[in-house]
């Protein structure tokens, strides 16, 4: 695999950011500004970027909807999308392949299925739905790794078993909603596919402090990340204890994926392609966090915008235009390995 | 046995023990060793199963005839047949729960048969309609034919779905024809392509697709108002023609110099079987919308009493397709007191299970 020849070739992490890698960062992080402001500029009038962003400090008379309806919105597709690259860094770096990210293997369907059993079980708080998807992911995790213990925690077998897992969670999250309340039922329903809709500053407190405290986790444990991806001799020599390294990474790249679905859905394919878009622009080594991270928002504001605009005044779910891209891209990849001699 | 040899069991009764992927390997030779002695090899023992699974068949039938949401008396389901009054309760049966059995026969059949044809012309036990896209590339087909106005009729959404399934088996194919596992991801990308863009084609048109909000995700209720003759009898015509390719496909599963050999036209053979399994997969799916994992779970099933002859294989799945169908559909009725549940959600329930499994115990090991 080209991958593992590219991780050799240079070590991640020993020599120093490199300076492709900061130029990368900072391209990326500047369509990140830019779309971000095509965010706050867009509705069902558009503003000027000048008009949107002195709204933003509180002038003129869109300032109650750019600040109230607009930036909660932008400023969810930014950290959600970054928390999806994110996980997805780490369970590509986990299972050493580039399908294996969480939307593919089903945690983003388990920790559906948790937000979905807090909804209509429970009250459906924001605490109890973070708490109760980030229960569901796990499991789902612990199911799929048990299962396909045999080949190891890597390979292309924990994938398909983890598709598997992603079947039977899905038909059990659709009987839930059919079995739901019909209020319960339409609100489940509209956000089955992911979506942004209607997200306000209340439903975006607790999960911001969240994320915070995750990404500050796996700063701490992206170093001994790196490590283990080049091999699992490698890094118990290197000094990594493995056990307790893939319990910290696991719980927090479930971690990330299930407040982006309590909060909005499973959203698919942005933890799928932001790590593998960012490791090309950057020209990082190995499956790096940051790129990911930067590569993930900026994906998932162009597909939130997308999704507003396609077939506007309606708004389509997020998750269908990320479904439809990622399933082309998963293609493109596999025909790619198949092409290479 | 000699000495050397004696001393080798210990790592390797090891490694069937713990998890390694050489478990799959040494698993596999040691079922078949068992299943031999005690799998049925004659014929009459065979025949003797397969009428026992049509009885078994023919007990879900009639259970599916009875069993709905309006409680009706064994008598009065006997009299609709015999001395038929007009009253409501016969109209039901006659109407609603007999042509939806009949749906349910042919939907399970056609989509059994056509997942055990799948896996073994590719000698691939993870080849399933459902899975490697076939059904999804139907759904699209008919889908986006709806969108330009072109499934007014029962002939117009059969060719679609028959031109949607064709296509999508060829891409499938052609991208993961390399390994077992790389096929199925290919199968599963497309379908998730495919159903991403036919959702948001239903959100844009919500007028057009109100009537098959319900087929969309794969179910046998609501169909039973619809004309089915054309597409039932596609499905057993196609039927009718796998039991006719069987002899050819026992000898193209023991290779390609065999068969020749044997004196089977390889190219003409796979071409035929290749056209069977579209007719099938489409005309299931433009009856009953995309049911997954059917065509993965019966020939599993199937195939340790068939014990290696294809001809009983196919014969064994025509009976137990229906009967796993026709048990989800009933399942579909009873698992929720307000409705239904769509039978697709049923069998991905059952199926996902059984892919486990196969992937757990073969792998990447081919048929």
């Amino acid at each position: 695999m080209s991958t593992l020849k590219q991780w050799s070739a240079s070590p991640p992490s020993l020599l120093g950011p490199e300076r492709r890698t900061v130029i990368g960062c900072a391209a990326l992080l500047g369509v990140l500004l830019v779309l971000a402001v095509v965010g706050l500029c867009r509705g069902d009038t558009w503003d000027t970027p000048v008009e949107a962003l002195s709204a933003l400090a509180g002038q003129g008379e869109s300032a109650v909807v750019v600040q109230e309806w607009r930036l909660p919105r932008v400023t969810a597709a930014l950290a959600f999308g970054a928390l999806l690259g994110c996980a997805g860094a780490v369970f590509q770096n986990l299972t050493r392949n580039a399908l294996g990210s969480p939307d593919v293997i089903g945690l983003d369907a388990g920790a559906y299925t948790g937000a979905l059993v807090a909804i209509t079980v429970l009250a459906g708080t924001s605490a109890q739905l973070a708490v109760s998807s980030v229960i569901g992911g796990l499991a789902a995790a612990a199911v799929i790794l048990a299962l396909s213990v045999r080949s190891g925690i890597n390979g292309i077998r924990l994938i398909v078993i983890g598709i598997a897992v992603n079947a039977m969670l899905t038909a059990v999250n659709s009987w839930i909603v059919l079995r739901a309340e019909l209020d319960v039922a339409f609100a489940a329903a509209g956000w089955s596919a992911g979506s942004l809709n209607g997200i306000g500053w209340d439903d975006l407190t607790l999960p911001l402090f969240v994320a915070v405290a995750l990404v500050a986790l796996l700063m701490g444990v992206s170093r001994a990340m790196h490590q283990t991806a080049l091999g699992d001799d490698l890094a118990v020599t290197s000094g990594v204890s493995l056990g307790r390294h893939r319990l910290l990474t696991i719980t927090a790249g479930v971690g990330c994926t299930a407040i982006v679905t309590a909060v909005a859905g499973p959203i698919v394919f942005i933890a799928l392609a932001a790590p593998q878009i960012g490791r090309r622009v950057t020209g990082a080594a190995g499956v790096p966090l940051v790129p990911s991270a930067l590569t993930g928002a900026a994906l998932l504001i162009a597909a939130d915008l997308i999704a507003q605009t396609l077939i506007a005044p309606i708004a389509l779910p997020v998750g269908v235009v990320t479904t439809a891209i990622g399933g082309l891209y998963l293609l493109w990849l596999l025909i790619k390995e198949v092409n290479r001699p | 046995m000699s000495p050397a040899l004696r001393t080798d069991p210990p790592p390797a009764a090891k490694a069937a023990l713990s998890p390694s992927p050489g478990a799959g390997h040494s698993a596999s030779p040691a079922a078949v060793a068992h299943s031999e002695p005690a799998g049925p090899r004659s014929d009459g023992a065979r025949v003797a199963i397969f009428f026992a699974g049509v009885l078994l068949l023919l007990v879900v039938a009639s259970a599916s005839v009875s069993i709905g949401a309006q409680t009706i008396a064994p008598l009065e389901i006997w009299r609709a047949f015999t001395d038929y009054g007009g009253t409501d309760h016969q109209l039901i049966i006659r109407d609603i729960r007999v042509p939806r059995t009949v749906l349910g026969i042919c939907a399970g059949a056609a989509l059994a048969v056509a997942g055990a044809l799948m896996q073994t012309l590719t000698r691939n036990p993870l080849a399933e309609p459902g899975i490697l896209g076939v059904t999804a590339g139907a759904g699209f087909a008919i889908t986006l034919g709806t969108v330009f106005g072109l499934t007014n009729s029962p002939p117009a959404q059969l060719a679609l779905a028959l031109l949607g399934s064709l296509l999508a088996a060829l891409a499938v194919h052609s991208v993961g024809r390399t390994s077992p596992l790389r096929l199925v991801l290919a199968g599963i990308a497309l379908s998730s392509v495919l159903a991403g863009v036919s959702l948001g084609l239903r959100l844009m048109l919500p007028d057009v697709f109100d009537h098959f909000r319900f087929w969309a995700v794969g179910s046998l209720a609501g169909r039973e108002q619809l004309p089915i003759a054309l597409p039932v009898a596609a499905i057993v015509v196609a039927l009718i023609c796998a039991m006719a390719l069987t002899k050819a496909l026992n000898a193209l599963s023991l290779g390609e110099d065999v068969a020749h050999a044997l004196g089977i036209h390889v190219v003409r053979s796979r071409l035929a079987v290749l056209a069977v399994i579209t007719v099938l997969a489409g005309a299931a799916t433009a009856v009953a919308g995309p049911i997954a994992f059917l065509g993965l779970m019966v020939p599993h099933i199937a195939r340790r009493p068939a014990g290696g002859s294809v001809p009983w294989l196919i014969a064994y799945a025509l009976v137990l397709g229906p009967v796993l169908l026709l048990l989800s559909d009933i399942g579909a009725r009873v698992l929720l007191t307000t409705g239904e549940v769509p039978v697709a959600v049923v069998t991905a329930f059952l199926g996902a299970p059984v892919l486990i499994w196969t992937v757990r115990r073969a792998g990447a090991v081919t048929l």
